[in-house]
């Protein structure tokens, strides 16, 4: 737009940015608080930190956490793209309508109901409950996020370098870890870092679909704050914000460094061309 | 790009199998549990584990199939309309999805808009910031809230040394907190299909506009907000429909007086240990849900036909 932004843009985007960031910032400090009150500020100490590490409960619970988060983001990594390509390159084919069904509801489904459904699910074919009954809550879940992001990705996609590909004998499989994959990599990669953080933070789900041996972080969190809000758990969140923050940036910072790095040798391609 | 979904190609064995994988996992992992939840609402309840009668006991074949059948009964939905406590619940639940998506219409609007006439180049930092608390815990997010919220947070601190109250109000544990809760939550699923709406705007149409004498006000409601309108209900969607069976946020935030059905089937299932008539809850809030389900699953096809 050629106008420039007005002083109500700015205003808005200045009082909208706060509005989001400022509880987070809040926390983040109040995770540095001395005081056992944690509202009251009693000058900075990383007590909480330490009394952190040495609770194995909750150590436990997020080693068991980022597993459960790794292994579903990583098969509803290949799920999810699997889908997203039945969808943008499958064409028709009988039941396409109930499969793109399927891949867009759990976006908006309420986590209470898939969680009791696969937890029915569970019990009705007698699986026993637990580490890797989660795993497939999440992948569940998760691919259908996976499956949107890689599917806008694909969207925008030329599909004449496939095309000269297979016409020059490429066979399918390849044409799609040489061409396709690497074209469409920066929105995979976006889909397995989003399908691990959902995971990372399901309380709904995980709650509904775990046995008595696997706790989950949030599960954790979320006794600890029904009886009362704690330093401890602040120290906790932080972490994992702070974590979450650092990856989301460096990832976001490569794929910027490989696209402008892929556009580069296009245009280097097509200026010898 | 060409009409991709109507060209029918050939398919070799492999292209099946790309269809079968994920179709078949969401099929079993996602379909066929909701036939089983329906089945477990005409259940009733019972003292055993799993904890409703009747069950399928495959060794029994044909004939247990249907003495199982026969055993089904709607006692658990004729339950739901006589305890007044269900369907308030479901009534409560949607005004305050309702209310929540309208706040948060009004207030991601404006964040939207502003990012869509910022500069180019502030532009990708501009999205990475809305995105950003998208990634970090929902949990957290909302925990988070406590401690500005309760009597003697940050809030009302902040109030009292403004001097605009004399005493702490009562925030935490009443539908406000509620309120702010989920529009704080949903924010970036709003800003986000809204600011890539608003992005694309044509800006000549508005120049157009501007050089014909139209005020920029009227120009907005012109041209700006009814461009905007796919936007703004795909937004909506996104923030309402898992509003209205949210758990999280009514229980750490909300008190007794707040009913949502998300927090209902909760207990239902966790604290009275009735499966069936969770079941039943969940049954229908996805009747509930089924058309603004239906009506976001389709634009969001529309949308992914057009490329966008």
């Amino acid at each position: 737009m050629r106008q420039g932004p007005s002083w109500f843009n700015i205003t808005s985007l200045v009082l909208g940015f706060s509005f989001l960031y400022l509880p987070i910032v809040l926390l983040v400090i109040y995770s540095f608080n001395a005081s056992r009150l944690v509202t009251v500020w009693g000058g900075f100490s990383t007590q909480w930190y330490v009394s952190l590490f040495n609770n194995q409960q909750l150590l436990d619970a997020a080693w068991v956490t980022v597993r459960v988060a790794f292994a579903s983001a990583s098969i509803a990594t290949v799920l999810g793209t699997l889908a997203a390509l039945v969808l943008v390159r499958s064409g028709r084919f009988a039941g396409r309508s109930l499969f793109s069904g399927m891949v867009y509801a759990p976006l908006v489904m309420p986590e209470v109901i898939l969680g009791l459904s696969l937890l029915l699910l569970f019990v009705a074919i007698d699986q026993a409950r637990g580490f890797w009954t989660i795993i497939i809550a999440h992948t569940t879940f998760a691919m259908c996020y996976v499956a949107v992001v890689v599917q806008s990705r694909l969207a925008g996609f030329d599909t004449s370098l496939e095309e000269a590909a297979q016409d020059l004998g490429c066979p399918p499989v390849r044409t799609f870890f040489s061409i396709t994959l690497p074209i469409i990599l920066p929105g995979v990669v976006a889909g397995w870092m989003l399908a691990f953080t959902l995971s990372l933070d399901d309380l709904v789900i995980a709650s509904f679909t775990t046995g008595p041996e696997a706790t989950t972080l949030p599960m954790k969190i979320y006794s600890q704050v029904r009886l009362g809000v704690t330093p401890e758990i602040n120290a906790v969140c932080t972490i994992l914000v702070g974590v979450v923050t650092v990856v989301v940036i460096f990832t976001s910072l490569i794929t910027k460094r490989r696209e402008m790095q892929r556009q580069q040798d296009m245009r280097r391609a097509e200026a010898q061309g | 790009m060409p009409d991709q979904v109507s060209a029918k190609p050939r398919r070799s064995i492999g292209g099946w199998l790309l269809i079968a994988l994920p179709y078949s996992w969401l099929l079993f992992f996602f379909l066929a549990p909701f036939f089983i939840v329906f089945k477990i609402s005409l259940s009733e309840i019972a003292v055993a584990i799993p904890p409703y009668t009747p069950t399928f006991d495959p060794a029994t074949g044909w004939r247990g199939l249907v003495k199982m059948l026969g055993d089904l009964s709607f006692e658990n939905y004729v339950w739901l309309t006589r305890d007044s406590l269900y369907w308030k619940s479901y009534l409560s639940s949607v005004s305050i999805a309702a209310v929540s998506t309208l706040i948060t219409l009004v207030v991601g609007f404006p964040i939207a808009y502003g990012m869509a006439r910022a500069p180019t180049e502030w532009r990708t930092t501009l999205l990475m910031l809305v995105i950003l608390p998208f990634w970090t815990s929902f949990l957290i997010r909302v925990y988070a809230w406590i401690g500005i919220l309760k009597n003697e947070g940050l809030l009302n601190q902040f109030l009292m040394w403004l001097g605009l109250i004399d005493q702490p109000m009562t925030i935490l544990n009443t539908n406000i907190a509620v309120y702010i809760g989920i529009v704080y939550s949903y924010l970036p699923f709003l800003v986000l299909p809204l600011y890539a709406n608003l992005e694309k705007m044509d800006a000549s149409l508005l120049e157009a506009a501007a050089d014909l004498g139209c005020p920029p006000w009227r120009s907005f409601w012109t041209i700006t907000v009814p461009l905007a309108i796919p936007g703004v209900i795909a937004g909506c969607f996104l923030v309402f429909i898992p509003a209205v069976g949210e758990f999280v946020i009514p229980d750490l935030l909300g008190g007794s007086e707040t009913l949502m059905i998300g927090k209902t089937l909760w207990t239902e299932f966790f604290t009275n240990r009735d499966w069936p008539v969770s079941s039943a809850v969940a049954v229908i809030l996805l009747l509930i849900l089924v058309v603004p389900i239906v009506l976001f699953q389709n634009q969001q096809q529309k949308a992914a036909e057009k490329g966008l």
